[in-house]
């Protein structure tokens, strides 16, 4: 029986895992260093938060991968043999396989400051990751203050996790504001006000020069306005790069990532890299050669896992979509919404933002055809298969306005803007909507559809 | 804010062991007309009883409440011994046995035992029911509003509520759940099994219950009101927590009217009219001794009220509650209108993580709570069957023994010792997702028959695990999310908190056409399409 082994335990490889077990009998074999069984890497934040405990990110009982045959095994790779189709382990015999797919992640990227390596100083990835946390940054007392380098969606989860503690928190952005580098201008202020409103100490424009330590310990950064900010924990959340420095004497063609093809094979026959360690080398149109984030690495998964079993498939995901949350502001996006500084003439916006609470739309859509061409939500939840719908039907923004209702996927009895929103937007153009009632029917029509 | 809080603390503290301790204060003076009133009250014919009351309680000044109820179980003894014997006398005529038999006590002694001390008691309670009220009562209410309500003031966010959860000793089963979990049950204990020890509670609560019924307070009266004062006290606390969240808010209020005007001061006013007494929202099986001849024979007599409730009470569960169902999930019932929901809802809120989420105990969950119904179902097809022959047993089961071990099994234990007692450990809807009968009937028509589901919301689940953690039925709603499947369970209650706790916006509650409800997927949304056509149709 083929044996398919896959090196890292996150959602990619587990996806694959699955997919293979429910399509084949091949012999599975999952192989992570760094946690026993698969977890949410999403839920560490929750863990330190106090929302859950570790075992409740586990989204599959322990039993689960032996009813599956589905083989795990806690050790680190530390070479691949392609000739020999082999796998060199940290603390057990080589491994043969058939089939190998690397599915290892990323890991916190550093960008060489003085300092980076005293103790105190981390990233927010792993469990690892968070173990360290635990331990530099448990509370106030110990934890006078932190500084979050880097405006990602790691480093507002880690101000948030660290503002639980009542951590007094201070995040140094490099943009003028934050993620603007993929929002909107008026997103990423509306964002950093909440930020602020939250008590965290941000800090646009302002990069991370050295970092102070005594005794091996972080006592203070400084930064390039010139400032020396004590601290007792630097929390590095300057983005993440692939996991693969394992492979740097194999044979495997790597860039940033392990580089594939849009069948997810590498360079190497029998050999597939997925999830946030692959590097597509011919990107789709509009999308980005390296994308870490947790649907894709999913997505790759459940492509993959077709080729391993037989029906050979690109990697072809449909239309881009993403969410995260900042602090209580929930954001959700789905199509492509410019960002500040893509900004282009063919392309325009229409933002609509509450006056004082935090919630706001932004609607991109074709400049000439009216086309809608995407949308970023904060505060407010969208419907995932009614926007899909609208992007792959090409509507326009006008039909997408005056069908909100269809798309509002907020609890009940939340009070719901849409007559605010076209309010605005007929103010804006001075072009008249009629805002439809909510249908069921055009809802499901989409699902009668694809079922 | 802090000091605020922590003298609510204090206050709360000092207000539950001076309720606590009311169970042992008091001292007790015997007077022969006390047996007489007991007498009276509980229709008890035996002359002995009183006779002998005397010579039981001879050295009866100022003696203890154990004293007392052996006291009055002896009597009883007494009492009974002397009618059986007479009863057995070989030269007695029929008219003399039958006369012996009546006057064999069948009263439960220790509810005796708790009126006699309500009558005999002497002392500061009984002279200042008003002072201690405050003192026990008021002050738990005082305190917990001083620890609840200063979180409204401060700026803590939709995205904070549940910090610390698994930090915290009380709500992470650490040495504080288990005290909280001992005194429940202890509460339970003593309320089903040794109400005596609540003659106290009763006294102070006398000048309350005289007001709304007219009557003194039983012991049904104290949980009564304790249960209405304890809901309204955490919904407070639930407001605060869910400020942000328009459903909670509504769901809460709900819960509340329906507990204190239908299950508590309804069926109050309408003893105070003399009219037969009912919690209108209550539905059979959850209702079990609807059915009890007891309970028919009361409200046929008691005229077109009677017969009216009669009918309500048949056309509730018949069509009301399945037709409700049909529209709106069992929710409506469950998490918006039932007072052991409202309980859970409110006390329990602080627990709802502690429910088993394992494939073991979805399977132990699906054999007890459908044999729960069964066991409901059996028992009120004896009842009636006994009802309507006058056959004393059905099957050679005595229909009074298996309404008995009912009561006691599922009526007692289970609701109240282990459905509320066990809160701080296993959750706060062990009795709703294990034992309910009703919650069994109403969870068939909402898996097969109902428009009621929860929305996965497309692709974006992140498989983080707040919905599951605190969903208080134990369902692993993530499981169903990261496969971009919908959630129709039996058990969802509706609460809408797994909406609340997901960060990505995955999950709506919500009621639409039957077709596409459950929607088994293989591949989520989001990837190719050719694809995701491919597979899911393939299923």
């Amino acid at each position: 029986m083929k044996q398919i082994v896959i090196i890292g335990n996150g959602i990619a490889g587990i996806t694959a895992a699955r997919h293979i077990r429910k399509q084949s009998d091949f012999k599975i074999l999952v192989i992570s260093s760094e946690s026993a069984h698969f977890y949410s890497r999403t839920a560490l934040m929750y863990v330190y938060m106090g929302h859950m405990k570790l075992e409740h990110t586990k989204p599959y009982e322990d039993w689960f991968w032996k009813k599956n045959r589905i083989d795990l095994l806690q050790d680190r790779v530390l070479a691949i043999d392609p000739d020999h189709k082999s796998l060199t382990l940290e603390n057990h015999p080589p491994l043969s396989y058939d089939s190998l797919i690397i599915a290892t992640g990323s890991t916190p990227q550093f960008y060489g400051w003085p300092g980076q390596e005293l103790r105190g100083v981390q990233g927010l990835y792993s469990q690892q990751d968070l173990a360290s946390l635990e331990q530099y940054a448990p509370h106030a007392k110990q934890c006078k203050r932190a500084v979050v380098v880097g405006g990602g969606l790691i480093g507002v989860e880690l101000a948030e996790m660290l503002h639980s503690r009542h951590i007094p928190v201070t995040f140094l952005v490099r943009e003028t504001h934050f993620w603007n580098g993929v929002l909107p201008q008026e997103n990423a202020q509306l964002i950093s006000k909440h930020i602020l409103s939250k008590g965290i100490d941000l800090r646009t424009e302002t990069s991370l020069q050295e970092i102070i330590g005594k005794d091996g310990k972080v006592t203070a950064v400084l930064t390039d306005q010139g400032e020396t900010i004590p601290c007792n924990l630097v929390g590095v959340t300057t983005g993440v790069r692939p996991n693969i420095d394992f492979l740097k004497n194999s044979p495997l063609a790597l860039d940033k990532g392990v580089l594939v093809n849009a069948y997810l094979e590498t360079n190497l026959p029998d050999v597939y890299a997925i999830g946030d360690c692959a590097q597509q080398q011919e990107p789709m149109p509009g999308r980005r050669a390296i994308e870490a984030v947790w649907y894709t690495g999913r997505m790759m998964g459940e492509t993959l896992a077709q080729t391993i079993c037989g029906q050979r498939r690109p990697y072809r995901p449909g239309h881009w979509f993403n969410s995260a949350k900042f602090f209580d502001m929930e954001y959700q996006t789905y199509g492509a919404v410019p960002s500040a500084r893509e900004n282009t003439k063919e392309v325009s916006l229409f933002h609509w933002e509450h006056p004082d609470k935090a919630l706001a739309l932004s609607l991109a859509y074709h400049s000439q055809s009216e086309q809608f061409l995407g949308v970023n939500s904060f505060g407010m939840r969208l419907r995932h298969e009614m926007v899909d719908r609208w992007l792959s039907e090409e509507k326009s923004l006008s039909y997408v306005l005056a069908h909100w209702a269809d798309a509002n996927f907020d609890p009940e009895f939340y009070r719901s803007y849409h007559h605010e929103i076209i309010k605005a937007y007929t103010h804006k153009t001075g072009q008249q909507i009629q805002l439809q009632k909510k249908s069921w029917k055009r809802i499901f029509n989409l699902q009668s559809e694809k079922t | 804010m802090k000091t605020l809080q922590k003298i609510g603390l204090l206050l709360f503290v000092v207000g539950l062991t001076q309720f606590t301790a009311l169970t042992l204060m008091g001292e007790f003076e015997m007077k022969s007309q006390h047996f007489e009133q007991l007498a009276e009250k509980h229709g008890i014919r035996s002359s002995v009883f009183i006779l002998k009351s005397k010579e039981v309680f001879y050295r009866s000044r100022y003696l203890q409440l154990s004293d007392l109820t052996k006291g009055v179980e002896n009597l009883v003894q007494l009492s009974n011994d002397h009618y059986r014997a007479a009863a057995r006398e070989p030269n007695l005529s029929k008219e003399a046995k039958r006369a012996a038999y009546q006057k064999i006590i069948y009263a439960n002694p220790k509810e005796l035992a708790l009126d006699l001390a309500r009558l005999s008691s002497v002392g500061w309670v009984k002279e200042h029911p008003n002072l201690f009220w405050w003192l026990s009562f008021g002050l738990g209410i005082i305190g917990a509003l001083f620890f609840i309500l200063p979180a409204a003031w401060n700026t803590v966010g939709a995205a904070e509520k549940n910090n610390k959860i698994y930090q915290t000793s009380a709500t992470a089963r650490g040495w504080v759940a288990w005290l909280v979990f001992a005194y429940l049950v202890g509460f339970y204990l003593l309320l089903y099994f040794a109400p005596q020890y609540s003659h106290h509670w009763t006294l102070i609560l006398d000048p309350i219950s005289e007001a709304l019924n007219g009557g003194p307070a039983s012991r049904w009266f104290v949980y009564g009101f304790m249960y209405c004062v304890v809901m309204l006290v955490m919904a407070l606390r639930m407001y605060i927590k869910y400020r942000h969240n328009a459903y909670q808010l509504l769901r809460t209020s709900s819960v509340l009217f329906f507990q204190i005007v239908f299950a508590f001061l309804i069926p109050e006013i309408m003893t105070r009219l003399q009219l037969p007494a009912t919690d209108f929202k209550n539905a059979f099986p959850l209702d079990y001794d609807f059915f009890f001849s007891w309970n028919l024979k009361n409200l046929i007599s008691s005229g077109g009220l009677g017969l009216f409730i009669l009918v309500w009470g048949i056309v509730l569960t018949l069509v009301v509650v399945p037709v409700m169902v049909y529209f709106f999930g069992k929710r409506w019932y469950c998490s918006w209108v039932c007072g052991c929901g409202g309980l859970a809802e409110t006390l329990g809120d602080p627990y709802r993580q502690h429910s088993s989420k394992s494939l073991f105990s979805w399977r132990v969950e699906r054999w007890l709570v459908h044999g729960v119904l069964l066991f409901a179902l059996v028992m009120t097809a004896a009842t009636l069957y006994s009802y309507f022959t006058g056959a004393s047993s059905l099957w050679g089961l005595k229909t009074q023994s298996i309404q008995n071990t009912y009561s006691f099994l599922i009526g007692a234990v289970f609701a109240g010792v282990i459905g509320t007692g066990f809160y701080p450990i296993f959750g706060n809807r062990v009795w709703c997702r294990f034992g309910c009968p009703l919650a069994a009937y109403l969870g068939f028509v909402q898996r097969f028959k109902s428009r009621f589901r929860i929305t996965t919301n497309g692709g974006q689940c992140i498989s983080c695990g707040n919905c599951s953690t605190y969903c208080e039925m134990g369902i692993d709603v993530r499981a169903y999310a990261q496969k971009g499947e919908n959630i129709v369970r039996s058990s969802c209650v509706g609460c809408g908190i797994c909406a609340d706790v997901c960060p990505r916006g995955v999950l709506k509650l919500e009621q639409g056409p039957e077709k596409g409800r459950i929607n088994p997927t293989e591949i989520l949304l989001g990837n190719d399409v050719s694809l995701l056509n491919l597979l899911n149709q393939k299923k």
